[in-house]
């Protein structure tokens, strides 16, 4: 069943001296549960696609359909955005930063902390709550801001290269935690990286966009035996570098 | 040996802690001592820069006959007053102008000139319009320091990293709610440091304010003290301004360790 639909989408972003041109025509259908990612060379828009599906800002030209309803801009509670860093706000514990969207939404706030409690269990750190950002190590911090997102039910994820500021290690545990917890919740998820292991790893389908304009260029199905396993294992799995390397040709040949 | 070498080194911390303030101790009898030595052997003017004892007999005159207090008062009251609605106008009017950035960018040449003008030449016009009073004084106070304030506290709100607001966005959340969550708590630091500021700019404002028609308050005696060639008033309220000031000044100090310290 499509949960997410981009129907002809168009960007140009417009300053004093043009009009660039960002993306051109791009469609696509997402499964509900299903993982994708978005790769393509710097400049292909995928970061900007991200943004008019969250809602940020509306598309020139399109309409983004989430579970079969057009997407109005902002207030879209629905919807979860992972950035490149953690943004959690320094001047808040752990618990505020966690239960801050419930927040927004509802002024009820006996339940959060129960909300909070469980998310902190759930990425395994429980006894952080009355912590502030700054005691946490860079990776924690990454699973914070995953548990900020989630604490809200959004129907959908998107993650923009949130792996990106991490060390290798925090990296490929985040991954599988994010991957876990995202099955667990059963949970539609975008994620957009430059780095094709990482989708290859993570997801089960790759969108590859090419540059000025954006265009969707090519989609690849993971295959059955690699989306079973967590991203970690992925990276062991023979068939892993085969499939690296057709999308790594492909990228190539974009120039 | 870790544990000999730490007290070896809270130690030396301690010791150097001691030498910063014997050094501090030095100065001040040096700069006191001093002036007292110059004044007796007549090397300065008695008449003009008086004398350390001169100005603490003129300051026991002044406190046993009741008068001393009336004068702090006076101008103590001013100055906070003037200090605390400079920042809080300040801080107010820099909101607005985040609120709306059509207005802000309409508004902007006008904050520029009224930043450049000297606040004080309006000494004359608050003193016609308001009366003399404590209010033109307390005006004055104030508007030394609003246009600053705004200034700075704008360019702070402009200054948070958009991601932040960008989070609180996919929340769903308004525009007031993101200004209360992030933009403000992010811009305290900047704050307190614009308050820092103002604590010596409403000095200027009040004393200027008093000097032009106050009959009460330290800036009044110092203008009285000259008038009647009477320098020792006017070195006694120059010594009191100065201690009242710096006492203003650390408890904005200790306002913003509190803040900062649950600010991250």
């Amino acid at each position: 069943m499509t949960f997410l639909q981009l129907e002809n989408i168009h960007h140009s972003y417009f300053s004093n001296t043009q009009a660039k041109e960002v993306l051109r025509a791009i469609s696509l259908a997402i499964r509900e549960g299903e993982f994708v990612s978005f790769i393509g060379p710097s400049g292909c828009g995928k970061t900007t696609l991200l943004s008019i599906i969250a809602g940020l800002f509306p598309a020139t030209e399109g309409k983004v359909y989430i579970d079969g309803e057009e997407l109005a801009t902002l207030h879209q509670p629905s919807i979860g955005y992972m950035l490149q860093q953690d943004y959690l706000f320094p001047w808040k514990t752990i618990e505020e930063n966690v239960t801050i969207g419930l927040k927004m939404m509802e002024r009820n706030t006996k339940t959060h902390k129960v909300t909070a409690n469980a998310l902190l269990q759930e990425i395994g750190l429980p006894h952080v709550g009355s912590n502030y950002p700054r005691e946490l190590s860079g990776g924690m911090r990454q699973r914070v801001a995953l548990a900020r997102t989630l604490a809200v039910n959004p129907k959908i994820l998107l993650l923009d290269e949130p792996f990106s500021a991490l060390d290798y290690q925090s990296k490929l545990k985040l991954e599988d935690l994010v991957v876990e917890t995202l099955k667990a919740y059963k949970k539609t998820a975008v994620l957009v990286t430059h780095d094709i292991g990482e989708a290859i790893a993570m997801s089960e389908r790759v969108f590859l966009f090419s540059a000025n304009p954006g265009t969707l260029h090519k989609v690849f199905e993971i295959p059955q035996a690699l989306q079973e396993l967590s991203p970690f294992e992925v990276r062991q799995h023979p068939t892993y570098a085969e499939v690296f390397q057709t999308i790594w040709k492909e990228l190539e040949s974009l120039g | 040996m870790d544990n000999t070498l730490f007290k070896q080194y809270q130690q030396m911390l301690k010791k150097e802690k001691r030498f910063v303030r014997l050094y501090q101790l030095i100065i001040l009898l040096i700069f006191f001592g001093g002036w007292e030595l110059l004044s007796r052997f007549e090397w300065i003017d008695r008449l003009i820069f008086s004398s350390p004892t001169h100005v603490w007999q003129t300051f026991i005159e002044k406190v046993s006959d009741g008068t001393l207090t009336l004068h702090v008062g006076v101008t103590l009251m001013e100055t906070v007053i003037g200090f605390i609605a400079g920042t809080l106008l300040g801080t107010f009017i820099a909101i607005v102008l985040w609120w709306s950035p059509l207005l802000s960018k309409v508004l902007d040449p006008y904050l520029v000139i009224l930043n450049a003008m000297p606040k004080v030449a309006l000494g004359p016009i608050l003193i016609v319009a308001l009366g003399p009073g404590y209010f033109s004084i307390i005006a004055m106070g104030a508007l030394i320091s609003i246009i600053i304030t705004t200034i700075v506290v704008y360019t702070a709100f402009k200054g948070v990293d958009p991601n932040y607001s960008k989070v609180m966005q996919t929340f769903g959340a308004t525009r007031w709610q993101i200004f209360r969550e992030v933009i403000l708590p992010a811009s305290f630091p900047t704050i307190i440091s614009t308050l820092k500021v103002n604590v010596g700019l409403s000095w200027v404002g009040v004393i200027v304010g008093e000097f032009l028609v106050a009959s009460k308050g330290l800036g009044y005696l110092i203008i009285y003290g000259f008038q009647v060639f009477n320098f020792n008033l006017v070195l006694m309220s120059l010594l009191i301004i100065a201690f009242f000031a710096t006492i203003m000044y650390q408890v904005v100090e200790l306002v913003e360790k509190v803040i900062i310290k649950n600010n991250g």
